[in-house]
């Protein structure tokens, strides 16, 4: 019920095209049970219910074409799990708490800014730039630092689209995205924390057009806890790299501050690509749990960037992935 | 153990309460044992009820290694307790049925890293045993060994960890009371005083395995804190009355 309103998307891709792996009627089923459950976490799509469509029907037989390019064939975690299984440390550290407690975040109104080393600085409302390309559905492998993984659709479009809007300058670099920061909306922030959560790339990373600017999953909005209303998605690094809830775009000539770098660079590196060779200091990273429909996740072996050299690798060419971990 | 009280009314009390009757004694361990298995109950009901998230693995792996601590720390809770009100001072009998569902959780928070983070199958074993066919359990084995020997040569919280539970292994052997006798109290006291060894291990466990910046093991660190902090204090302040012109004191042979 609650999706109705902005789930006109839902009658112009059929999820069963969008799923592929699930029958339409499980995955109404999986939505209406994630429903009636985050309603009751009061995690609710609330927001979102109110917000227009972000599909335009004009684009969208492009954008199916488009999507078809990035999905992977294999089982898709329900929306449930990974709706209910967040590392959003701004909410709780706990993997449940993002879910109960991301009902605060406030997704509307919603300003970017675009700043650093751009031609024109910008400030721009969330459903611009939600607009300003065709949505894309792509169903990416996400592989979690702490070695369990899901299978996600995502809606959104490539981020280098958004990068050539903000018209970087050519000494331009790097980009960092910076998370909201709200004391007010994360009554939960934890301390110990240099807030805002910062994340970035190489210009030329972000550039890749695997990387997603991210607006839903599953074909509805982002809840709270996945990182509403706009994040990034980058398949080939582990979660924490895809930062979410950004407020700011932030163009640099110099490697930008990473959160979970500066705090433990001995286990996060700024590259934090998917390397089954590298371990975390604290485990291996041969192998991942893969959380999809089965009652218990299985053991998988990792793929060096996530099983998308093919895309990526190039990027790192002659670079010693050991050392830039 | 033997404990060298000062004849007070709370020795009286005290042993008084060793003339409780068995029936109540019994009745009380029975509620324990219920008491202790709660968490198991409650984690096999969401296990059959598909609620252990989206990652259960994790789940099983945390809800058993917390369990495991509090009641750890529940078990080392009753000698300081004992000492505040000698009206309580029967709880040392419970001590000991504690310590041992200490060890059964940190015994079952082993086997789930063995038997399901490590990535072994267990349900695919588990069918193929029902099937005829047991040597899956060791193929299986076979493929999780070199990740669990690796992590218990790298890894120090794997380690620290390991040696909790090696240490409340041995405490676990040398429980029944047969033992104790042979061993002798002295002995015995002295190879059970390692429970601080793993209380402490286990807490260091915990903040080593934690990501930088997270704080949640600090409510076990604190309990711990103050529970070693209370017998540093009693032994001094029974050092300070030893000074004191003692007053005439007896044997009470405990368990």
């Amino acid at each position: 019920m609650l999706l109705r309103k902005s789930g006109s998307f839902k009658s112009i891709i059929r999820s069963s095209e969008i799923t592929p792996q699930q029958t339409v009627k499980d995955f109404q089923q999986d939505r209406r049970r994630f429903l009636t459950q985050t309603a009751a976490l009061g995690a609710g799509l609330v927001a979102a219910a109110h917000v227009p469509s972000i599909f335009d029907p004009a684009q969208v037989e492009a954008a199916q074409a488009a999507s078809s390019r990035y999905t992977v064939n294999e089982t898709q975690t329900p929306i449930l799990k990974a709706a209910t299984y967040n590392n959003f440390y701004e909410f709780g550290t706990d993997k449940s708490e993002p879910a109960r407690n991301a009902h605060t975040l406030k997704t509307r109104p919603w300003t970017v800014q675009v700043d650093g080393l751009v031609k024109k600085p910008l400030t721009l409302d969330v459903d611009t730039i939600i607009k300003y390309r065709p949505m894309e559905n792509r169903v990416y492998r996400h592989r979690c630092v702490e070695a369990w993984s899901m299978v996600i659709p995502w809606d959104g479009y490539s981020l280098s689209e958004f990068i050539n809007l903000c018209e970087p300058l050519p000494s331009a670099k790097y980009v960092q995205f910076i998370t909201l920061l709200d004391k007010k909306q994360m009554p939960d922030l934890p301390g110990g924390y240099d807030w805002p959560y910062s994340e970035g790339l190489r210009l030329d990373e972000a550039m890749n057009p695997l990387a997603l600017l991210t607006f839903g999953f599953y074909g509805t909005f982002l809840p709270n806890q996945n990182g509403a209303p706009i994040r990034v998605v980058l398949p080939w690094k582990y979660g924490f790299k895809s930062a979410k809830s950004i407020v700011k775009f932030q163009f640099t000539d110099k490697q930008p501050r990473t959160l979970w770098n500066e705090i433990a660079p001995r286990e996060y590196g700024f590259y934090s690509n998917v390397n089954p060779t590298v371990d975390h200091p604290r485990w291996s990273q041969a192998k991942e749990r893969r959380i999809d429909t089965g009652a218990f996740p299985h053991s998988i072996p990792t793929l060096p960037f996530n099983g998308y050299a093919d895309q990526v690798a190039g990027l790192y060419a002659g670079m010693d992935l050991k050392k830039n971990f | 153990m033997i404990v060298v009280t000062v004849i007070t009314p709370a020795a009286i009390t005290y042993a008084s309460s060793k003339l409780m009757s068995k029936r109540a004694i019994l009745a009380l361990k029975l509620a324990l044992h219920l008491l202790c298995l709660t968490p198991f109950g409650v984690l096999l009901y969401r296990f059959q009820h598909d609620n252990l998230g989206a990652d259960p693995v994790n789940t099983i792996t945390h809800f058993t290694g917390d369990w495991a601590l509090y009641i750890l720390l529940t078990s080392l809770a009753i000698t300081p307790l004992r000492r505040l009100n000698s009206s309580i001072a029967f709880l040392v009998r419970f001590r000991r049925l504690i310590g041992l569902y200490a060890f059964f959780y940190v015994s079952l928070h082993l086997a789930t890293y063995v038997f399901l983070f490590s990535g072994y199958d267990l349900f695919t074993a588990l069918t193929s045993l029902k099937a005829g066919h047991p040597a899956v359990l060791i193929d299986q084995w076979k493929q999780v060994w070199p990740t669990i020997w690796d992590d218990l040569r790298k890894r120090r919280f794997i380690q620290v960890g390991f040696c909790s539970w090696l240490i409340l292994l041995a405490l676990a052997c040398t429980s029944p009371a047969v033992i104790m006798r042979a061993m002798g109290g002295k002995n015995w006291q002295r190879l059970h005083r390692l429970v601080y060894v793993a209380a402490i291990a286990a807490v260091i466990h915990f903040w080593w395995l934690v990501k930088a910046g997270v704080r949640t093991p600090w409510k076990d660190t604190a309990v711990l804190t103050v529970l070693l902090l209370a017998r540093i204090i009693y032994t001094g302040l029974k050092s300070r009355k030893k000074l004191l012109p003692a007053p005439t004191q007896v044997k009470l042979a405990s368990q």
